[in-house]
């Protein structure tokens, strides 16, 4: 499975996506300038995380129009595989890849720490080798992950069971307690309605090696790699 | 001709606006009790060159474009010297 790994000015999280997969999972990876016009031969794009153009406007905003992402829009409306991790998921929204938009943290913090997210739908590529239910320890670091839908939205997305991660308690149950962010009804990852966009906060990356205390993160990557590829 | 065009974003009303809010607190703090609320936005100022009649239409094209976000927030154009 050829992964696409696609980097900002300031990006920072582009090397531990890369780290992960090229050297713990194996996968032939490449980085991918935002000056770039075209993408490799690839199955899967990820969008990193990181700070790109220092978050100016709003995260993802300038991304959003960088000369690479037309072509990320192409490859993910002929249904190749997209997946954005916190600034990445930012940008995928900026973009209209994913449905809704991030505010600041409702406390105005930025926040950097573990967090509990259960497996809303395991029905898909992201998710295919989690169980429905289970409760993943995966960090954050953001200011801006509090997470928006207008209430039409949010209802055609649970339709389409489009919410992918909400952040819960140890025990997995929705608690604003266990809502680092405010986002509403605790949303941590969504997908589009076709199933091939994917977006969420936490870094799983950044919990996909034992020395790092959870391999949590790890399943979701070799999900994806268990698709091999959608087109 | 060359024009003072201000672009104003702010969160829609039904947005949490969690800056404005720590901003209304504050205030409150500081003793400024008659304040109930507070929303911070942006104020984007641009200086254009081209055709009157098109500079309040191309700076909506901006906003609704990049400027503002509108799942969360609102705009609104001011042209320097056009009345309001």
């Amino acid at each position: 499975m050829r992964f696409a790994i696609v980097v900002f000015p300031g990006s920072n999280c582009d090397r531990d996506c890369h780290h992960v997969l090229a050297r713990v999972l194996h996968q032939p990876a490449e980085f991918v300038f935002h000056k770039e016009r075209a993408l490799p031969r690839t199955d899967c794009v990820i969008l990193p995380g990181g700070f790109s153009y220092g978050d100016y406007l709003r995260p993802g905003a300038i991304a959003r129009f960088s000369p690479i992402l037309e072509d990320v829009v192409r490859f993910a409306q002929n249904g190749g595989l997209v997946f954005g991790i916190c600034n990445g998921f930012q940008v995928m929204l900026e973009a209209g890849l994913l449905p809704g938009a991030m505010r600041p943290n409702r406390h105005g913090r930025f926040l950097c720490r573990d967090v509990f997210v259960r497996v809303e739908n395991a029905k898909t590529a992201l998710t295919g080798r989690v169980r429905e239910g289970q409760v993943l320890q995966i960090p954050i670091a953001h200011a801006d992950g509090n997470y928006y839908a207008p209430a039409d939205v949010l209802d055609e997305m649970k339709r389409h069971r489009q919410i992918l991660f909400r952040y819960v308690d140890r025990k997995g149950r929705v608690r604003d307690e266990a809502n680092p962010n405010g986002s509403v009804e605790n949303i941590a990852g969504v997908m589009n309605r076709a199933g091939n966009c994917f977006g969420m906060m936490p870094h799983p990356e950044r919990a996909s090696e034992a020395i790092l205390r959870s391999e949590d993160g790890r399943a979701l990557f070799e999900s994806l790699i268990a698709t091999g590829g959608s087109r | 001709m060359m024009a003072r065009v201000t672009v104003v974003v702010m969160p829609r009303q039904e947005v949490l606006d969690p800056q404005g809010r720590a901003v209304a607190q504050a205030l409150r703090t500081l003793g400024f009790q008659e304040v109930s609320e507070c929303r911070v936005g942006k104020v984007i100022r641009l200086t254009m060159d081209g055709e009157e009649a098109d500079l309040r239409s191309r700076a909506e094209a901006m906003a609704t474009a990049f400027l503002a976000n509108p799942v969360t927030e609102e705009f609104t154009v001011v042209v320097e010297g056009e009345p309001a």
